[in-house]
Parts: C-alpha cells; sequence; structure tokens
C-alpha cells in the first residue's frame, strides 16, 4: 500500500517502514518554534521539572511576535522571560521584538525544508506546509516536551486531497482558494486531518500564495496543508535553504480519505463574515458594505508579494478610511521601503507600522472598538478577535483589502481599477 | 476519577479565542486567566461557576489558537470536566497535557442541558446525567493519551528522562 507525503514524513521522523492513519507515533521533531505568547509557559514547565540545559538548543527557534514590541507592562514582563531564557540557553535561533511574525521569518529566511517534521507553539504554525512539511500547532506543554527530548507523540492523519485544475484569475489569490475551501467544508471539515494540495493549478501559484493557503488550514480544522514538492518549491528555496533537504512524494497508490476536485478558474473573490472563516460569500454579494477600517498584514497576507499586490492598487489614490499596513517581517518591511511601496502608502494616507501580530489578534496596534467594523487580510474573524466583542472583522485577500480602502466599502479590486489618479 | 457538577451548555465551534480572549494574553498566570474565562460568550460563567461544573459543548470545540491559556482558564475557573461532541485536536492535546478531564460524546451532548447535574467516571468513561437519569459512554482514549493519563501529565511522563540527563551534566562538572 502507498503511502501519502504526509505518512512518508511521519514514517520517516518515527524510524518506521511505513505508517497509516490511526497510529500512534513517537516522531523525531526537526524544528520547534515559540512565541512570546507560548513559550513562557514552556519555559516554566522545564524549569518545573528541573531542566537547566536544551538538548537541541539548535533546533529550538523563538519568536518575540505577538505583544511585541511590547505592549504594556504585563507583556514585556512576559517578553522578559523569553529574553533571559534565550540568553541563558545561547539561542542560536531567538529573534528579538521587531524581527516580525514567526510565520513570515521562518520561510522566508529557508529554514522550513520539504520533508520534513516542524512544530510550533502557534496554530499557524501549519504554514510550513507549503513547502513541502509536514508541520502542525501544538500547545506550550507539548513545545516544552519536545525541547526536552527532541521528540512528541502523534498521531498519524488521514489525508484530504485537493485537485485544483484550471487557470488562476485577476486578483484571485491563495486567499480566495482557501477561503473557498473553508466555505465549502466548513470550519471541521478537515478536522484534525491534514490537507494535501495537488493539480495543474499548482504551477500559477507561487510560495507565497502557498504560504497563504497552508496558513489557513488549521480554521478548515486541519492538523497541516501541505504542498507537493515542484519546480515553485525548487526555485523558491534555491539560495534560500539553510541545510540538507531531502523532499518526499505521494506515491500514486496512497490512499485519500476524500479527494476534492476545484476549477479554480471558476472562484471569484470572496470574503468571510463574522463569526467564522466558513461565513463565506463573493465580494460581489457584499459590495457596498460599510467598514470602518482596513486592516492588511498578519501571518496570512503581509509577505512582500502582498504588500506589491496593495501598492499596484491605491497607487495615487487616497484611502477613504483608516488603514494600517504591518508588513510581516524585517526584511518584508525593508524591501518594501526599498522599492518604494512605503512611499504609496504613506501618500495614499495609509499607516505603516514596525511587524508584529498585533492587531491580527487583538493584541494591541490596531484593536478594534464597540461595533467597529474592519476589513482584514488576516485568518480569524470570532468573535472579540480583533478587539471588543461587538467588532466584526471581514477577511479577504489584500487586492480587495487595498480596493476597500480606497473606498470604505466593501469592493471589487476591478472596480476601482480604471479610477483617474488623485496625487502626483 | 469521579465527578459530579452542574452543566455549562455551549454549542458549536467554541473557539479559544472566546474560552480566554487574547487581550488577557499579557499574562499566563492560571489566577488571572480564569477571571475572564468565557467572558465574550457567556459573562455569568465566571461569577457563578462552582468547583466542578461541567462544560458541555459540540462539535470543534476548543478550536482556533494554540493558547494552552484556555485549558488553564477553565481548570482553574474550577471545571472538572469537559464534554463535547468533537475536539479540535490542540485543545485536545493541551487539555491531556495539563490533567483537564475532556470526553468525547455526542449522545451525552445531545441530551445535556444547561443546569443538569452530570456525574462523571473518568476511568469508565460514563456519564450520568442525574437530571434525566440517563447514563452515556464516551470514547476510549488512545493508549498513547492513556500513558500521559496514567503518568499525571505529558511532562511527568517525561520528567525520568530528563532528570537523568541532567544528573549526567551534574556529575561531569
Amino acid at each position: 500500500m502507498g503511502m501519502t507525503m504526509t505518512e512518508k514524513i511521519m514514517a520517516r521522523h518515527a524510524g518506521l517502514e511505513s505508517v497509516k492513519p490511526g497510529d500512534l507515533i513517537e516522531a523525531e521533531i526537526d524544528l520547534m518554534m515559540g512565541n512570546d505568547i507560548t513559550a513562557p509557559i514552556s519555559i516554566k514547565r522545564l524549569k518545573d521539572i528541573g531542566l537547566t540545559k536544551l538538548p537541541y538548543p539548535e533546533k529550538f527557534f523563538l519568536v518575540l511576535s505577538h505583544y511585541a514590541p511590547s505592549k504594556d507592562i504585563a507583556s514585556a514582563a512576559q517578553i522578559m522571560i523569553s529574553r533571559s531564557f534565550a540568553k541563558e540557553q545561547q539561542l542560536q535561533h531567538y529573534y528579538a521584538e521587531g524581527s516580525g511574525i514567526e510565520h513570515v521569518i521562518l520561510p522566508e529566511e529557508g529554514w522550513v525544508l520539504p520533508g520534513e517534521l516542524i512544530i510550533g507553539a502557534d496554530s499557524h504554525s501549519c504554514t510550513y506546509g507549503a513547502t513541502g512539511c509536514y508541520s502542525t500547532g501544538i500547545g506550550s506543554t507539548d513545545l516544552a516536551a519536545a525541547m526536552a527530548t527532541g521528540r512528541l507523540w502523534m498521531q498519524v492523519p488521514e489525508t484530504y486531497k485537493f485537485e485544483l485544475t484550471g487557470a488562476r484569475p485577476q486578483y484571485i489569490m491563495g486567499k480566495d482558494l482557501i477561503l473557498h475551501i473553508i466555505g465549502m467544508l466548513g470550519g471541521d471539515g478537515v478536522l484534525n486531518q491534514t490537507m494535501e494540495y495537488t493539480g495543474d493549478a499548482l504551477r500559477t501559484l507561487p510560495m507565497e500564495e502557498r504560504l497563504t493557503m497552508a496558513n489557513m488550514a488549521i480554521e478548515a480544522g486541519a492538523q497541516n496543508g501541505i504542498f507537493p514538492y515542484d519546480d515553485v518549491t525548487e526555485a523558491y528555496l534555491n539560495g534560500r535553504a539553510k541545510k540538507e533537504y531531502t523532499p518526499v512524494h505521494s506515491d500514486p497508490d496512497a490512499k485519500y480519505a476524500k479527494h476534492f476536485k476545484i476549477d479554480i478558474s471558476k472562484i471569484e473573490p470572496l470574503v468571510a463574515l463574522p463569526w467564522s472563516p466558513e461565513n463565506v460569500r463573493t465580494v460581489s454579494e457584499m459590495s457596498g458594505e460599510t467598514v470602518d477600517r482596513v486592516f492588511i498584514g498578519s501571518c496570512t497576507n503581509a509577505r512582500l508579494s502582498d504588500l506589491r499586490t496593495v501598492a499596484s492598487i491605491i497607487k495615487g489614490h487616497k484611502v477613504a478610511c483608516d488603514t494600517l499596513i504591518v508588513p510581516g517581517s524585517k526584511q518584508v518591511y525593508r524591501d518594501a521601503m526599498n522599492e518604494g511601496l512605503f512611499e504609496i502608502f504613506l501618500e495614499a494616507g495609509a499607516t505603516i507600522s514596525a511587524p508584529t501580530c498585533g492587531a491580527c489578534f487583538g493584541g494591541f496596534m490596531g484593536v478594534l472598538g464597540p461595533d467597529e467594523k474592519c476589513l482584514s487580510t488576516s485568518n480569524r474573524n470570532f468573535v472579540g478577535r480583533m478587539g471588543h466583542p461587538t467588532s466584526k472583522s471581514f477577511l479577504a485577500n489584500p487586492a480587495v483589502a487595498a480596493a476597500t480602502a480606497l473606498t470604505g466599502v466593501i469592493t471589487h479590486p476591478k472596480d476601482v481599477a480604471g479610477r483617474e489618479v488623485v496625487t502626483a | 476519577m469521579q465527578f459530579e457538577g452542574r452543566t455549562w451548555r455551549y454549542g458549536d465551534d467554541i473557539n479559544t479565542d472566546v474560552l480566554i480572549p487574547a487581550r488577557y494574553l499579557s499574562t499566563s498566570d492560571p489566577v488571572e486567566l480564569a477571571k475572564h474565562a468565557l467572558e465574550d460568550l457567556d459573562p455569568n460563567f465566571v461569577k457563578e461557576v462552582q468547583v466542578g461544573d461541567v462544560i458541555v459543548g459540540g462539535k470543534n470545540f476548543g478550536c482556533g489558537s494554540s493558547r494552552e491559556h484556555a485549558p488553564i482558564a477553565i481548570k482553574e475557573a474550577g471545571v472538572s470536566c469537559v464534554i463535547a461532541s468533537s475536539f479540535a485536536r490542540i485543545f485536545f492535546r493541551n487539555s491531556i497535557n495539563l490533567g483537564l478531564p475532556i470526553l468525547e460524546c455526542p449522545e451525552a451532548v445531545a441530551h445535556a442541558e444547561a443546569g443538569d447535574v452530570l456525574r462523571i467516571d473518568l476511568a469508565a468513561g460514563t456519564i450520568f446525567n442525574n437530571t434525566t437519569g440517563q447514563t452515556y459512554q464516551a470514547a476510549p482514549f488512545p493508549e498513547g493519551v492513556m500513558k500521559i493519563i496514567r503518568a499525571g501529565g505529558l511532562m511527568n511522563s517525561i520528567k525520568e528522562e530528563v532528570q537523568a540527563r541532567e544528573a549526567t551534566y551534574a556529575s561531569a562538572k
């Protein structure tokens, strides 16, 4: 019996010839990640059992991303726990506040690689599956156990296959494809299983779009969203990969629990309404719905390509509502600045902040007030997610966010494409 | 392990953002977190919850963020057990790792109403609804999960290995 990519990665890391869905394995972990919110609990767990030295410090990545730069005294105190642990353990992979969002940084720097088994104490750690690894979110105690032993128990998930075909229409981004799937299957449509992408349409999906799609696997309940290793992956990793890697490929006779075929040429720009990413409508259906502000950022859509898309739409125009743009990492920040995107954003009246998760999780820097409505490029719109429990977040791709910023109402990007330029 | 408590009945897809809103994540102190458990969904919960009470939810309980602050907050608030039709994996693992009892049992969920008194035998996986007189059987845990429960949580299950290694560091000095 053949195996899927996920099964092969799990077998390889458990030292087994083969595994099947439902098997419990003890897996060697290649890379483990914690952030300023989740790592302090892991650090406490480790101290509680008397650990003084990490056995595999080179595998641990600590990223201060959520309440960083520190929002207040409590979050500063929390950051100090991570900082002092990084010093004590002489961590090589410590990302101080202002570095950005872990799920933007790690792929960008070439740390997450095909065939690897990765865990992160952040639910969007599934993002890394875009490069062909199995990567999943876990909690702080799981992270602590992996930090202490290099291993973690896992149950082999079933694999759902998503075969994407057809040409990608203008303005359709990875965000629309994953929203389409979540809308179709629901927030628990792939509960505790894994999503594997395949099909001709993948050729038209650059790594940035794949990262967006893998990022939101968790919003369908999935543990991971994995992409095959192909020319796009190879080109992305060329000169970027920090280590040698050995990709895996699903066998032709691998067993899939479910198989979905999606013609992406039929998909329109989409928006997820409160209070769940599964609550999906077309942008055209929601056209004219007013918003009070636009947020462009988060581990879903804050990469350079996203910011270029935004700039291409708002260049020469003025925003009609408060528009906050938060580059996902220091590198994205620098590149966007060097390319002149900041000038376009500032000229349009938008605000740019240092890289942080901030507004996406209602942490700081762009928190929503009572009944306030925000069009956001982030990944979740649960009750209270971005601020007050009565605030409302609408999730969409960066092109829709840019178009909406120009009008103050939910807008299809094609509707602002021919606008007369109002600024120099 | 046996528990008895009143039911707090919630619906499907109870996510970790409502179990503990992110605005309180600048601390990991259980006592502070417990003060805000479920406040965006049910402001009465923290005011009225009693030690031993049971949370009963529908499908996909604990979906969303990986924040362990969610099971920490409800455990510290006094909740003895969470029963749901299905659990999101990260919440499931976090709860087992922390020693917050959870049971998957769609039948018990379907017939439980707010305020029902439930008696739970965790080892047997049985849920007795005192109010209706019905008994339900929860899905058994996989063996790997039972091992962690028997050890008293995940950190306890690896403690010996870690302390043996620490001893070699000490003797090498």
